[in-house]
């Protein structure tokens, strides 16, 4: 991969923030876009923007199309078996929360199980959480070792015949963990369960095939897959989609519509009430088209080099000032490029903003992890997660700035 | 020194670093490090100033018509914005502070310096500092 080609296609990248070159370390917050996805968006205001799949007239037949070749382009970029099955959201915790009150409500009974593990983020808690409530259900938690990898030990004594969900998040957004889902999915499937797989960190960093895995439900968000806000995708096998209630109701989502009674719409569309967010899911496609273009294993191999690049700078930080100089929070095998990190005696805060003062863009806090962080006896990390438009000098000047900070104490 | 005597002399001492970011925040942090050592059983959730990110605590102590400020953070930057205030206003009347302008604040940039989120919380510090010398 050309680095500098790839930078071109991000203007953002090309700023000074503090008198200094902006490095964006925040990446597992939100992507920054490429130019064509910018492009799109201006081109559908400007030249398409009709609301879609109704107007008999020549714009609102292109703008269904454009729409609807996202849809295609989707259904590729994840294996899925038909498009049907590709819907669109506003991102993850809206595909989450649709699934909780759809599938759960009608499958979830009390006393059955919902399964989730300790690393979720907070989206992918809480709407099992109010649901579990409803239905008198119960929640459980597969264990996070110390290095941040499940405790797959306790997997057998987690499942049982009341196991309904599992709901589970296929990278760590604070951790970085990549959780051996195939696994899961197979012990899940094992006892009847059916599994959503929580893919928002995964989107950008791991090749998706549904299909392979066996994935019954995959939630995506566009915005950290450099695609705009307020798209996300929502896989579901058509089985599942077809026998659950609807989300919300509206129009788009309906068949026919008496006092009398509502007959609703074929998968996708029951999935879909209202206007859609058009433009930005006409726009989403060409950042899925730049990913494939990339290629998410050229992709792997790069981040994996910045992030490599690092932690080994840490440790070499470490043997100077102290083993425990930096410390580093999920230091497990099989990772994306997601590093958190704590200097000792130092509050995430004010390294974050020291790191800003040098143009640094990293994410300090909990991450929407809490009971996470709590599990780890912190408040909260520094954490530093790379794209591929990130450079190893970047890194280097990060580090830098670790060193200064450290030498300071 | 009266109020304003300290806010122009804040005023120099940030000037000195032109833009350099990097630099006035380790000045602001080693402002934060002179900040007396606040008694624990003052450092309670009641003396906690809301709205902010970080754990501000501030206590004010009254004498001789005086207020004093005991304040403290569990950060270092907002200990330093903390102290900025507590330099300025403790030792000096009620109605000294009542009647007092900041004018530090926007001389300094402070915004540029430390964001919208953190220049919330420094507001709560103020309210809350002229809330004590109101009562």
């Amino acid at each position: 991969m050309n680095i500098q080609e790839i930078r071109a296609q991000f203007p953002i990248l090309h700023q000074e923030v503090n008198g200094k070159p902006l490095i964006y370390f925040d990446n597992a917050a939100t992507t920054q876009k490429p130019l064509r996805v910018i492009e799109a968006l201006q081109e559908y205001y400007q030249l398409h923007n009709a609301n879609i799949h109704r107007g008999a007239h020549a714009l609102a037949d292109r703008s269904t199309g454009f729409f609807e070749d996202t849809r295609k382009v989707v259904q590729t970029f994840i294996h899925a078996n038909e498009v049907e099955e590709c819907i669109f959201t506003k991102g993850v915790t809206e595909g989450i929360n649709l699934i909780a009150q759809t599938w759960g409500r009608k499958n979830l009974q009390a006393g059955d199980e919902v399964l989730i593990t300790h690393m979720e983020h907070h989206s992918n808690i809480v709407p099992w959480q109010m649901i579990c409530a409803e239905k008198g259900a119960i929640l459980k938690v597969i264990p996070v070792l110390p290095n941040g990898e499940l405790d797959l030990n306790k997997l057998d004594d987690l499942f049982s015949v009341r196991t309904k969900m599992v709901a589970c998040v296929w990278a760590s957004n604070a951790l970085g963990t990549i959780n051996p889902i195939e696994e899961i999915i197979q012990k899940a499937h094992a006892v009847g369960a059916v599994v959503l797989i929580d893919g928002a960190q995964a989107g950008s960093h791991i090749p998706i095939n549904v299909q392979q895995l066996d994935i019954d439900f995959l939630v995506l968000s566009g915005h950290k897959l450099y695609g705009p806000t307020g798209v996300g995708v929502l896989y579901g096998k058509r089985a599942l989609l077809e026998k659950m209630p609807p989300y919300q109701g509206g129009g788009e989502m309906i068949k026919e519509v008496s006092f009398e009674g509502t007959t609703y719409n074929e998968i996708p569309f029951k999935y879909e009430a209202g206007t859609p967010n058009i433009g930005d899911v006409i726009a989403f496609k060409y950042a899925l088209e730049y990913v494939n273009q990339l290629g998410k294993d050229n992709i792997i191999a790069w981040e994996n080099q910045l992030l490599n690049t690092f932690t080994k700078g840490v440790i070499g930080l470490n043997q100077t000032y102290g083993e425990d100089a930096i410390q580093l929070i999920g230091t497990a095998k099989n990772k994306v490029a997601v590093q958190s990190f704590l200097l000792k005696n130092k509050h995430p805060f004010d390294t974050g903003m020291m790191l800003d003062a040098l143009g640094i863009a990293v994410r300090t806090g909990h991450h929407c992890t809490q009971p996470l962080m709590k599990r780890y006896e912190i408040e909260g990390t520094v954490r530093a997660s790379f794209a591929f438009y990130n450079t190893l000098e970047e890194v280097e000047t990060l580090l830098a700035a670790l060193e200064k900070m450290l030498k300071r104490r | 020194m009266t109020i304003n005597e300290i806010q122009d002399q804040i005023i120099d001492n940030f000037m000195l670093f032109e833009d350099d970011m990097e630099s006035r925040l380790f000045y602001l942090m080693d402002l934060g490090k002179k900040l007396p050592e606040m008694p624990a059983d003052h450092q309670s959730d009641e003396f906690i100033v809301k709205g902010c990110q970080s754990k501000v605590w501030l206590y004010p102590v009254y004498e001789d018509g005086k207020v004093f400020f005991e304040a403290n953070s569990n950060t270092e930057i907002t200990k330093g914005l903390i102290s900025l205030l507590v330099q300025i206003w403790s030792g000096k009347t009620k109605e000294e502070i009542l009647a007092s302008d900041l004018y530090f604040i926007e001389k300094i940039g402070m915004g540029g310096m430390i964001g919208s989120q953190r220049s919330n919380g420094f507001a709560s510090m103020i309210k809350k500092m002229k809330f004590y010398a109101s009562i």
